[in-house]
């Protein structure tokens, strides 16, 4: 009850803070909360937008699973072999920290201009999130949890799924959190390059125009979703540690 | 499964009969010759006779816990034998349970699935599984919490989680890693009471490595005192207890005695540890 009184307080103060900003810049640059959401509801009613949003929700649905299946994969790999792990971790620390989008060129030759190019530099951001979370909740899982494991005889295949990945679920739904908004960031990034279409085409589409509601509107959809997607996973979490 | 009927089949069981046993083992971690390269344990010659209450003392890093490694078969020796009941150990023996130092409960699972963890994993039938935690839990006196989650019980508790765990397992052969260590010394105390009344109620053969003195002294049939690292033993000990001891003993004049026989033995030993680190 707290929680969401709290919740609500902050709603409030960003929709004032955002209606006191629109009210000190220009009229046209910072459009009001309330002329965002009623270009929102517009949008809804455009079929034009529900064939860019389906765009990006595909190429999202498929990065998500794509760098969520690979990162806890490899995370695995990664931290079941220590030596793997040691010389791994650092080279995949410095290959996030590059920026990415100077890279999007050659994602782009080597997939070519459609959705495929997009996924792939979706998963670009999502993927070594979640393989450095998985990786580090396994090196850093109590040893005793295995040694348990092998005196109670369990083969190596019931070690894993019944010990070590509930033991480091907890860590990897705190990696899918980061890996999943990350992997939202990528698709749109991609979809303002080199595209005709998706929610992030639209964007810079209506930047051009100076339409800045349609910005707005679409951002604001864009975090509802992410904070949406966030809190279900959130969800997962506490529902998981007692 | 009643006392009684256990302590039939206990008396059967000759004396002296080996139920583990340990020839010449030693265990050296990393090459040999390499300067890194640590003489952890041994050479260890140890003779555990069937439902016997053995503890091991020693000083800090002697190799006590790899002993245990060796005959929970989670470790090799690096030289000579390790048997348990005839049979050499290769990989973790059928029979021999093991309770760890640090807490090993599951968080994620129940205090009574943590018990029926190892059962379910074997592929007991759901009937017997829950014959077997129903009895453990009781036995351990868990039951108003079998429905808690680890985090909400205290390490004493969370511990003794942890041998009900091994307990429905039926071990004939009981390894326990210092797993009062962490505990207060009244909760160990009492702890040591629900040990030996364990140790009663299966039969089973234990062994207990311990950092404590007084809990050696206590709980034990036999006290091997281990030198400083490499381990060795150098005496083993009868403390001549009868079999239906509990911690009340304490105020026995031979306690008394026992513990300063054996801090005595240690004493010089914890010292040239002290000296070398």
């Amino acid at each position: 009850m707290r929680n969401a009184l709290g919740t609500a307080v902050v709603f409030v103060v960003l929709l004032l803070a955002w209606e006191a900003l629109h009210l000190v810049v220009a009229n046209s640059s910072l459009p009001s909360p309330g002329t965002t959401l009623v270009q929102l509801v517009a949008l809804f009613g455009d079929p034009d937008f529900w064939k860019h949003a389906s765009q990006t929700s595909q190429a999202f649905a498929v990065a998500v699973v794509l760098s969520t299946a690979g990162g806890i994969a490899l995370g695995v790999l990664l931290g079941m072999n220590r030596v793997a792990g040691t010389v791994a971790e650092p080279i995949l620390v410095n290959l996030y920290s590059l920026p990415k989008v100077t890279l999007y060129p050659v994602v782009l030759l080597i997939f070519g201009l459609g959705i495929s190019a997009r996924i792939a530099f979706g998963i670009m951001h999502g993927l070594i999130p979640l393989t450095l979370f998985t990786m580090n909740a396994i090196l850093q899982m109590k040893p005793v949890y295995r040694r348990s494991a092998a005196v109670m005889g369990l083969t190596p295949w019931q070690t894993s799924l019944t010990v070590v990945l509930p033991a480091i679920l907890p860590e990897v739904i705190t990696g899918a959190r980061l890996g999943v908004s990350l992997c939202l960031l990528g698709v749109l990034i991609g979809e303002m390059f080199a595209s005709r279409n998706g929610l992030g085409y639209m964007v810079m589409h209506a930047m051009e125009r100076g339409d800045m509601p349609t910005v707005l509107a679409v951002a604001l959809l864009l975090a509802i979703v992410a904070l949406l997607l966030n809190a279900v996973l959130l969800m997962l979490d506490r529902a998981w540690r007692h | 499964m009643t006392v009684v009927a256990l302590a039939e089949v206990a008396s059967v069981m000759p004396a002296d009969d080996h139920h583990a046993r340990l020839a010449g083992v030693t265990r050296v971690f990393g090459r040999p010759g390499s300067p890194n390269c640590v003489h952890a344990l041994g050479p260890i010659d140890l003779d555990l006779r069937r439902g016997e209450f053995f503890s091991v003392v020693g000083p800090s890093g002697c190799g006590k816990s790899t002993l245990l490694d060796v005959l929970a078969g989670l470790a090799k020796p690096t030289e000579g034998t390790a048997e348990f009941e005839g049979r050499p150990i290769d990989g973790v023996p059928a029979g021999v349970g093991v309770v760890f130092q640090e807490d090993a409960s599951f968080p994620w699972l129940t205090v009574a699935d943590n018990v029926a963890f190892g059962l379910r994993r074997a592929g007991v039938d759901a009937a017997e599984v829950t014959r077997r935690v129903d009895y453990a839990v009781g036995f351990m006196g868990l039951k108003a919490f079998a429905g808690a989650y680890p985090a909400q019980l205290s390490g004493g508790m969370r511990q003794r989680v942890c041998i009900a765990r091994t307990l429905v397992m039926q071990p004939r052969l009981i390894l326990l890693d210092e797993p009062f260590g962490a505990l207060d010394q009244q909760t160990r105390l009492l702890m040591g009471d629900e040990l030996l009344r364990l140790w009663r109620e299966t039969s089973a053969t234990v062994l207990l490595i311990t950092h404590a003195l007084d809990e050696a002294a206590m709980l034990s049939d036999r006290v091997g005192v281990m030198s400083a690292r490499p381990g060795v033993f150098i005496d083993v000990l009868e403390t001549g207890w009868d079999v239906d001891r509990d911690s009340r003993i304490v105020s026995h004049p031979r306690f008394g005695d026992l513990t300063g026989h054996l801090w005595e033995k240690l004493r010089a030993e914890s010292l040239k540890h002290m000296r070398e680190n």
